[in-house]
């Protein structure tokens, strides 16, 4: 099956054997790829072929696994500097997660804020791009200032304007928000910060599996990314941080790997980016995210862009053909995300019954409470599509839906 | 017992529609069910040595899977309902609802209908 976005929708869902599955009997239909994505067969044979032919600590030893795993893993963080355009390769840590690398920024700025300082978020936040910030809040009695949004799920940007100033340490904003989809200004946010001489941390975990990122271009101060959103291995994250704020912060952990030299005195720490690397990371999930990123450049992320916006289109336009369908974030500048409600029916009852006929959507406030509180709402359904989804896909969710909004009303 | 699911969901929202609901008054934050993906209340009382319970969801699905623990459990001794098993949720097919994730909270359910037992057992 050909389609106008120019690849083989058939030939690539075979290259992921989990959506051959059946659920509750049903042949599964995913649509919570904002949650994680599935993971390509080639992705999983390298986890199996690493344990297989390569499996040995990394950055120790003389032996010739040993050389061999670092290759890979060292080799994987030159990939992810091309596929980000950072300057060097030591300015990409690996860690477990986006979680973990907002956490050992948000640790780092322990030291460089003072009471009073003042650090920026965005009402369109994750859960982790604010928990983090709030315990820096804590420890340094810095305060936490709120970027509103408008009714549509956009950031408004004069009333960012109006936020910044002098004491401005830290700004976070995420590329693209996880709830609604929104794809945020986040070169002119960035740019404005810089004026102020604040740092700016941009969370693209839902950035990267739908287009390209440029952090030099961005001129982001950090980004960070989680491999499984992207089609990698859970387990492993991307910290993209300049070297110039990476040399500033301290080590988030301490450890084997990310020493110079150990006394019971005093010890000093590596250079980057092993500074951050405390312990034996993640070797064959690492290298495995390298494939991921691999594979979705051979597909090639203007192809997924333009296939994802086509069943965006579409899955918008059908859902709104059932009566009290209200869909949440309605930019036009978006990526393949909806989160809706049909009439007064809760979500979960919605997400419970079309679980039934083997439909996965995500249910509830998505880890972003703030969002919802606008709204005054206590969740949403949300539908996440990623260019392995079809249409007929689409249109089975919709018939789920009907039968759902028969049963529930 | 159903044929399909949609005869077993149907059920359920019969049952969450004829739930003994609670009293508007005792849905406070301490009668909340924490762990529930959608807003659950439960309230106790005592009478005649038995617990009775009232409750109440905003989602119809979780008031039906209330209500079956409500007809199980409620209008028995305190005794009876710490003692008692919860394994017949697995065999009528619900264990979907009873799954530990963020999502839900039926586990969650009668571990709070337990709780209000242990705290009438001496009384």
């Amino acid at each position: 099956m050909k389609n106008t976005t120019g690849f083989n929708i058939a030939s690539i869902r075979k290259d992921f054997p989990i959506l051959n599955s059946k659920v509750n009997g049903k042949q599964l239909i995913y649509f919570d790829n904002a949650a994680t994505a599935q993971t390509p067969k080639v992705v999983i044979d390298s986890i199996v072929s690493y344990y297989s032919t390569l499996n040995a600590n990394i950055h120790r030893g003389a032996h010739y696994l040993s050389q061999k795993a670092t290759e890979a893993y060292e080799s994987t963080r030159r990939k992810f500097q091309q596929h980000l355009n950072a300057k060097n390769s030591s300015e990409i840590i690996f860690t477990s997660g986006t979680t973990h690398s907002i956490n050992l920024v948000a640790n780092g700025f322990t030291n460089l804020l003072k009471s009073g300082d003042e650090i920026i978020v965005s009402h369109l936040e994750h859960h982790s791009n604010i928990v983090p910030w709030q315990m820096l809040c804590e420890k340094t009695g810095a305060i936490m200032k709120i970027i509103p949004m408008n009714h549509d799920g956009e950031l408004i940007f004069s009333e960012y304007e109006k936020l910044l100033s002098n004491k401005t340490k830290v700004v976070f904003v995420n590329h693209v928000s996880n709830a609604l989809g929104t794809i945020n200004p986040v070169k002119k946010i960035i740019s404005k910060a810089h004026e102020f001489g604040a740092a700016v941390l941009i969370d693209g975990a839902q950035a990267l599996p739908h287009f390209e990122v440029d952090v030099k271009d961005l001129n982001a101060d950090f980004y960070v990314a989680s491999a499984h959103k992207f089609y990698g291995p859970t387990g492993v994250g991307i910290l993209y941080g300049k070297e110039k704020w990476l040399d500033k912060l301290p080590p988030y952990q301490g450890g084997g790997e990310m020493i110079d030299e150990v006394t019971f005195e005093k010890t000093t720490y590596a250079k980057l980016p092993n500074k951050f690397e405390a312990g034996t990371p993640n070797i064959s999930g690492v290298i495995a995210s390298g494939i991921a990123i691999d594979y979705i450049n051979n597909i090639g992320l203007k192809k997924i862009l333009k296939y994802e916006n086509v069943l965006l289109k579409y899955a918008t336009e059908k859902l709104l053909e059932i009566d009290e369908i209200k869909i949440y974030g309605n930019t036009d500048n978006k990526t393949s995300v909806i989160s809706f409600n049909l009439g007064n029916i809760h979500h979960y009852d919605i997400g419970s019954i079309i679980d039934n006929e083997g439909i996965a959507v995500r249910t509830g406030h998505h880890c972003a409470q703030p969002i919802m509180d606008y709204y005054k709402i206590p969740g949403t359904i949300r539908l996440s599509l990623s260019f392995y989804n079809t249409k007929e896909e689409i249109d089975s969710l919709i018939s789920a839906i009907i039968v759902a909004k028969k049963m529930l009303s | 017992m159903f044929n399909d699911w949609t005869e077993k969901y149907e059920y359920i929202i019969d049952l969450g529609k004829s739930l003994p609901v609670i009293n508007d008054a005792f849905k406070t934050s301490d009668n909340t069910i924490k762990g529930c993906q959608s807003k659950v209340w439960l309230y106790a009382e005592y009478i005649n040595n038995k617990l009775i319970f009232t409750a109440d969801s905003d989602a119809i699905i979780t008031k039906g899977i209330i209500a079956i623990l409500i007809r199980v459990f409620s209008n028995q001794s305190p005794k009876d309902i710490v003692d008692a098993k919860a394994d017949f949720i697995e065999e009528i097919g619900l264990k979907q609802h009873l799954s530990q994730t963020r999502a839900n909270g039926l586990s969650s359910m009668i571990k709070q209908i337990k709780l209000y037992a242990v705290g009438y057992l001496n009384k």
